[in-house]
């Protein structure tokens, strides 16, 4: 499920297929995912985190309502919050609406692609395929570099 | 009509001083005041807990005494705020270089259940080899909890299992064990570093 990738730049790899359903789409073939990156997990007990950036390039607004990966049984938008006494908690985020020109961030400490049930472990070095659901039935699905579990960034 | 304006003048500047204290009262006493003492974590000395490091050694707030520390809270289950903060932290140390040898940083878990010693030594390994993984019975890791004044509260997920709200700011203490200052959670690296700095200066001065 998992494909063994070698890659020199993380960026490079980032191979979107946009559009894979029905002709009749409003929007989600104008999605363009950017910035993805995870950390490596130690083990299937904890969950995992991805993080990428959805730009919506096109006229309509569009709604992320769901994520799919092979990797986990349950991948969830989730949120982690900081409220003023510095407490930090994390909800499922629910949908998501991205108006045309406009892009979400998935982001440490913020919104991010929650992998609740790992199958297997995430490892470093390899990637996995993530498949972003939108309103209209249209379904992006992009490949997700595994980085360090210190990663901050798509960059390392 | 002169003396009728210096009145209006004068109204209008005891108008203008008024605000003025009014704006600074809710600044630093009023509804804006920063927390009471009381919020503030109690200096190291004053803490009292018994928690066992990811190397099995037994320590306490009087371990971290003597070197300026930070303490955070977390758990190794958390996807998303605790990998980040150890890995900003892990860049701050790197930027240190060789004066982050001088410091204590230690990492308590909130979820002892699951973050045993073996699970602490795993999940520090991938960070700054200077921070320091802490666990411990559930009753002493609420001592060290309340000492620094930061919460936490276990929550259920749906699937069974169960996530943890914790404090996510790093705080910072001299080398006698008071504290200097907080950094909170997703501030800038700018400002994080030169507050560690200020953390080690204040040892300094505090030797001499």
């Amino acid at each position: 499920m998992v494909k063994k990738l070698r890659y020199s730049n993380a960026l490079a790899v980032l191979l979107t297929v946009a559009g894979l359903s029905a002709p009749a789409l409003a929007g989600s073939e104008d999605v363009v995912v950017e910035n993805a990156w995870s950390r490596a997990s130690i083990g299937v007990n904890r969950p995992g985190a991805a993080y990428l950036t959805v730009r919506n390039t096109g006229e309509d607004a569009v709604t992320l309502t769901g994520l799919a990966t092979p990797l986990a049984m349950m991948p969830e938008i989730h949120e982690s919050k900081t409220n003023s006494d510095g407490v930090s908690s994390m909800a499922p985020a629910g949908e998501i609406t991205i108006e045309p020109g406009q892009s979400v961030a998935l982001e440490p400490g913020g919104l991010h692609a929650m992998l609740m049930k790992l199958q297997e472990p995430m490892t470093e070095g390899e990637t996995f395929p993530l498949t972003l659901t939108f309103s209209d039935g249209g379904k992006v699905t992009v490949e997700i570099p595994i980085l360090g579990i210190a990663a901050r960034g798509p960059e390392g | 009509m002169q003396r009728r304006q210096l009145v209006l003048y004068g109204a209008a500047g005891a108008g203008v001083l008024g605000l003025t204290l009014f704006v600074g009262w809710w600044r630093v006493d009023g509804p804006s005041a920063p927390k009471p003492a009381g919020q503030r974590p109690l200096p190291l000395s004053a803490m009292d807990f018994r928690l066992t490091d990811h190397e099995g050694n037994e320590v306490g707030p009087e371990t971290l005494i003597g070197r300026p520390t930070m303490v955070f809270f977390g758990f190794t289950y958390c996807p998303d705020v605790c990998p980040t903060t150890l890995s900003d932290i892990s860049g701050w140390l790197e930027e240190l270089g060789d004066e982050a040898a001088q410091i204590n940083v230690v990492f308590i878990t909130v979820d002892p259940a699951r973050d045993t010693v073996e699970a602490m030594a795993e999940y520090v390994g991938y960070f700054h080899p200077v921070i320091r993984g802490w666990t411990g019975p559930e009753d002493q890791i609420a001592r060290a909890a309340e000492g620094f004044r930061a919460s936490f509260e276990r929550v259920p997920t749906e699937g069974g299992g169960y996530t943890m709200n914790h404090t996510a700011s790093v705080f910072l203490f001299d080398a006698e064990g008071e504290l200097v200052t907080m950094i909170d959670y997703h501030e800038p690296r700018e400002f994080a570093v030169p507050k560690i700095r200020r953390a080690l200066t204040e040892d300094v001065e505090g030797a001499t």
